[in-house]
């Protein structure tokens, strides 16, 4: 705390400002040191997830399309016929079509159709033949992300991890406000290497955290924001989804599934202009048990992330109700590319990795710096007490 | 100069660069987003900028 006395003058203000200041300092002290270790976790899984693409290329679990440049895509029912027989006994969940691979459909089949995410399993078919790529969503690079996303803790871990989120957030804001009384007389990025080696440190902690502040803010916040997915959708399947299947209210779910060939049709004429993401199985988490729900997204950047639901009759594909998703939802839908750091090519990846080291760096300088600390408190402690018995 | 005047500036002096670079992140991140590839390219300059700050003190430590 001896920093902070230095910073004020010896008047009743200066009194006040090294009360606000020291309540400061207690923010930021123990919200950084209870979300440490959390939050060291988050940033070294963070860092192979920014390349999980390219790391599961590179071992292989990466699925590879069959050339067949100009060829067309075979109708989506015989996937699905292709992703059944690969999984017996299995029901469909979810067909999906990745804007980045256009030549290869994603199947999701479970042991019914409310099965739980971790009972999933994902293949890749190639879209012109319909052969088998392999699973997705496997390898090393799954346990990098479950640890990363709940601890294999399920929604309690995510919870969790959604708090230590917020924690880093006041941590950030806490360390804005102390880095005017810490470099109010320094020039900006002075680095005193010639002092000791805390000093130093303390400089880089300053520095690498005030320059990284809006990157760290906005990946925490949306980080936090993504935790809490699983609740949005069940607001949203509560409201909105309710709300959009009203009529069927009561009715039994459909005896025969409509082919997916005439959902993907029909879902496209009530979407002009837009494309299908993926298209969720009645009965799964993001629809009704009488509906699939087609969701659309568009071609720009930002488009391409806001999907929009077109529910469709489970028996005869017939559009029921199409709508724009709640702010909420939006909102989420948003988070996730500046969560992920996945928007802007290779580059904006090797950015996004170097700020997430930075990030490191400030969390264990942090650290560093406390224990320095009281190690010289505890020293000048036993100085004190060593000076009367003398 | 007045008390006042000479805190305001140390305050620019202070968090006048921090809140420069901060702006660019924040423009940098949205432009990726809304741009397309114009704003794909703004987002390498943008975002990184916090890094070139960091490289450019630490160089200057290296070959002082």
């Amino acid at each position: 705390m001896s920093q902070l006395v230095s910073v004020t003058n010896g008047d009743g203000e200066g009194r006040l400002k090294a009360r606000t200041i020291r309540v400061w300092s207690l923010v930021h002290t123990w919200t950084s040191l209870i979300s440490t270790v959390f939050l060291l976790l988050l940033c070294l899984t963070g860092l192979p997830l920014i390349f999980h693409h390219e790391i599961d290329e590179v071992l292989g679990y990466a699925p590879q399309p069959e050339a067949a440049a100009g060829r067309p895509a075979l109708p989506p029912q015989q996937i699905v016929q292709a992703a059944l027989a690969a999984d017996p006994g299995r029901v469909m969940q979810y067909v999906s079509w990745d804007k980045d691979e256009p030549g290869i459909v994603m199947a999701f089949t479970n042991n019914a159709p409310d099965g739980k995410p971790d009972n999933a399993t994902v293949r890749a078919f190639d879209a012109v033949t319909a052969k088998p790529l392999g699973l997705v969503g496997v390898g090393p690079i799954l346990i990098v992300l479950k640890l990363h996303t709940d601890m294999f803790a399920g929604q309690p871990g995510k919870l969790f991890l959604g708090g230590i989120g917020l924690l880093f957030a006041v941590a950030i804001i806490s360390g804005v406000v102390l880095y005017w009384p810490f470099t109010r007389r320094l020039r900006f990025a002075t680095i005193r290497d010639r002092s000791a080696r805390r000093v130093a440190w303390l400089d880089w902690h300053n520095l690498i955290g005030v320059v990284t502040v809006v990157w760290a803010l906005v990946v925490g916040l949306t980080g936090v924001i993504n935790t809490w997915a699983e609740l949005m959708l069940s607001q949203w399947k509560a409201n909105e989804l309710a709300e959009m299947v009203k009529p069927y209210a009561g009715k039994p779910p459909p005896a025969k599934l409509a082919s997916l060939d005439q959902v993907v049709t029909e879902a496209k004429q009530a979407a002009p202009g837009m494309e299908i993401a993926f298209i969720a199985y009645p009965g799964t988490p993001f629809t009704s048990s009488h509906h699939y729900a087609a969701f659309m997204r568009g071609d720009t950047p930002l488009t391409s992330r806001l999907l929009k639901p077109v529910l469709l009759d489970g028996e005869t594909a017939e559009v029921s109700d199409t709508r724009a998703l709640p702010a909420y939802l939006q909102a989420l839908l948003i988070s996730q590319p500046l969560h992920f750091g996945d928007y802007g090519g290779m580059p904006l990846k090797i950015i996004w990795a170097v700020l997430d080291i930075l990030t490191i760096l400030v969390i264990g300088s942090g650290l560093y710096l406390w224990l320095a600390r009281r190690r010289k408190r505890a020293r000048a402690t036993a100085v004190a007490h060593a000076v009367p018995a003398q | 100069m007045t008390a006042s005047s000479g805190r305001s500036q140390r305050w620019i002096a202070v968090f006048g660069a921090p809140i420069v670079l901060g702006v660019l992140s924040m423009v940098g991140l949205l432009a990726a987003l809304l741009l397309g590839d114009v704003g794909r390219y703004l987002s390498w300059l943008m975002v990184g900028a916090p890094v070139l700050v960091i490289a450019w003190a630490w160089l200057r430590l290296r070959f002082r």
